[in-house]
């Protein structure tokens, strides 16, 4: 702690200013949990406790066709951009190459990119592919999937350097010098330490799979949806108590990765849960 | 390795060294090559491009037409929008986690990790969800509405106005704020604060004059991380705004699903990733890293 304490009426003033924030952080999650179980049609009333609208939630047709197209996308999407990124990452932190400017730059844009700039580029791509090589390409899970993949692997290829540089290489050197393979060094020395990294790098992944709204709403195709993106067409017709339930579980799916994501970070070294 | 290490050998090895570098690289380099780079570039293209008659793109007759566009009013008018939006959601992020990062970083490790968490749970949640949160809260007749009436300040209809799109853009990026500035102010060094005291400067003194300079870095880095993807914001007005508070975002995506007029879109979203490249280039010169 280097700041000291401030004292008397300063402290207390932002002791409350603290409150306050949690307050508004809170507030607004709580009482839609709340409110998911509500037995009134009118969201955001009181009428007694009801597990109604989750029962709808497990047997509505669409919205569970979207569930299964997010979690299908989510996971196949991830696992390319794993192997992706972290062949990167291994790239930049421990080899020179040619091009290495290049891609370090191009690996960095997608995460600074504005969202509905890379849906507008992703649309236009996927229909411009006909035009230029006459490929008819059909939008919907491969679209998406392809399109989610463009931009997980910068952010876990961050994950991954971030631990590759915090790491001490005189392991991999000493394994090498003990007559270990390239890949036997990688596989024994370098992946178990790197592992932390990589799982932190994949929940980020499917985090951002499961959260994505903008980009997905221009590659998606008829009746192949994913969640996020059908609810977002059920908000803009007006809220329901459905809406509500399926938000709920959304809220409790990424609740539980981020838990995650701190116990793999903890697992990092207990560092500041910031980086 | 380095037993061995004759020129010859080292030579060799420099060369096999950068052969499996470019080989790890190359998979995710050739996807974002094709994924990535070239439909950049071919939004690029578009943007010069002209919409014809059936609401198609001609890529021939390049011009700079959809960018004069910027300059009719209509256009103009949600570009001042969102500018203003967004640099009023900036200053509200400012002023309440700059309070917030200082108590955080004047407590003891314990209490600040726990802090911290709770700050890391909104920020991770399902963007969608929080926004719409706030529909249900704000709502006519909804929770809000009913506690400003029950506290005798009347109905309130905050849900699809301005108002409403700031508060969810505060709510969606305020971690983006407190992140950096609890960073900054973190490593300021206590004593500096304490000399200043000692030199009989007021409290108010010592935060214009030795805390506000030197937790700058952070200051930088949080308005660009909330102001820019406030900037582009289409979620959020999308769900808490109403007809009159269009935005860029929206703007954009109506020109390409609704009004078809591809070159426009292209070239506002064009605009709009250059204004995120120029802040981005700020912030790694402010010294920030974390993104």
């Amino acid at each position: 702690m280097s700041v000291a304490k401030p004292r008397g009426a300063t402290n207390t003033a932002l002791g409350l200013n603290a409150f306050v924030v949690y307050l508004f952080f809170y507030a607004p999650i709580l009482l839609l949990v709340l409110f998911s179980f509500s037995d009134d049609n009118i969201v955001g009333r009181w009428g007694g406790f009801t597990l109604d609208w989750y029962r709808d939630f497990g047997e509505n047709d669409e919205v569970q066709s979207a569930l299964s197209v997010s979690v299908r996308v989510a996971i196949i999407s991830t696992l390319i951009s794993v192997v992706l990124g972290t062949m990167a990452a291994l790239a930049l932190e421990r080899f020179r190459f040619r091009g290495e400017r290049v891609f370090d730059a191009l690996l960095y844009l997608p995460v600074i990119i504005p969202d509905v700039t890379m849906a507008v580029m992703m649309l236009i791509f996927f229909t411009s592919l006909d035009d230029l090589i006459g490929l008819q390409v059909t939008k919907g899970f491969s679209t998406i999937t392809l399109s989610h993949v463009a931009f997980s692997i910068s952010f876990v290829s961050i994950v991954v350097r971030a631990r590759l540089a915090g790491m001490n290489q005189t392991l991999e050197e000493a394994a090498q010098d003990l007559y270990a393979t390239r890949w036997q060094a990688f596989r024994h020395v370098t992946f178990p330490q790197i592992m932390p990294g990589i799982a932190g790098g994949a929940l980020l992944a499917l985090t951002l799979s499961l959260d994505d709204v903008v980009i997905t709403q221009f590659v998606a195709g008829p009746g192949s949806t994913t969640l996020p993106v059908y609810v977002f067409g059920l908000i803009r017709r007006g809220v329901t108590p459905l809406i509500n339930a399926v938000s709920v579980v959304m809220l409790g799916a990424s609740i539980t990765l981020v838990l995650l994501s701190l116990l793999a970070q903890r697992a990092r070294g207990g560092s500041d849960p910031v980086a | 390795m380095t037993a061995l290490a004759t020129p010859e050998f080292e030579a060799a090895n420099e060369k096999q060294k950068r052969r499996r570098g470019l080989l790890l690289a190359l998979p995710s380099y050739l996807y974002l090559i094709v994924f990535f780079a070239f439909p950049l570039l071919i939004v690029v293209l578009y943007s010069f491009a002209t919409r014809n008659r059936f609401g198609g793109t001609d890529l021939s007759g390049w011009n700079l037409d959809s960018y004069a566009r910027l300059g009719e009013p209509i256009v103009r008018t949600i570009l001042f929008r969102s500018l203003g939006l967004a640099i009023l959601t900036t200053l509200i992020c400012l002023l309440l986690a700059y309070p917030f990062a200082y108590f955080l970083a004047t407590r003891g490790s314990t209490i600040r990790n726990v802090m911290l968490v709770f700050v890391m749970i909104p920020f991770w949640s399902n963007f969608l969800v929080r926004n719409y949160a706030w529909r249900v809260l704000l709502g006519n007749d909804g929770p809000f509405s009913q506690l400003t009436e029950f506290l005798g300040f009347g109905e309130t209809r905050v849900l699809f106005t301005p108002t409403a799109v700031v508060i969810g853009l505060v709510y969606g990026f305020l971690p983006f704020m407190i992140l950096p500035l609890y960073a900054a102010i973190e490593r300021i060094d206590g004593r500096v604060l304490e000399a200043s005291r000692d030199l009989y400067a007021n409290g108010w003194q010592t935060f214009r004059h030795v805390l506000w300079p030197l937790s700058r870095s952070g200051v930088i880095a949080g308005s660009i991380l909330v102001f820019v993807p406030s900037l582009g914001a289409y979620v959020t007005p999308e769900i808490l705004g109403g007809a009159k508070t269009t935005l860029l975002g929206s703007y954009i995506v109506s020109q390409f699903l609704e009004a078809r007029n591809w070159p426009a879109g292209a070239a506002v979203s064009f605009v709009l990733m250059t204004v995120m490249l120029g802040a981005t280039l700020v912030y790694f010169r402010s010294g920030g890293r974390n993104l």
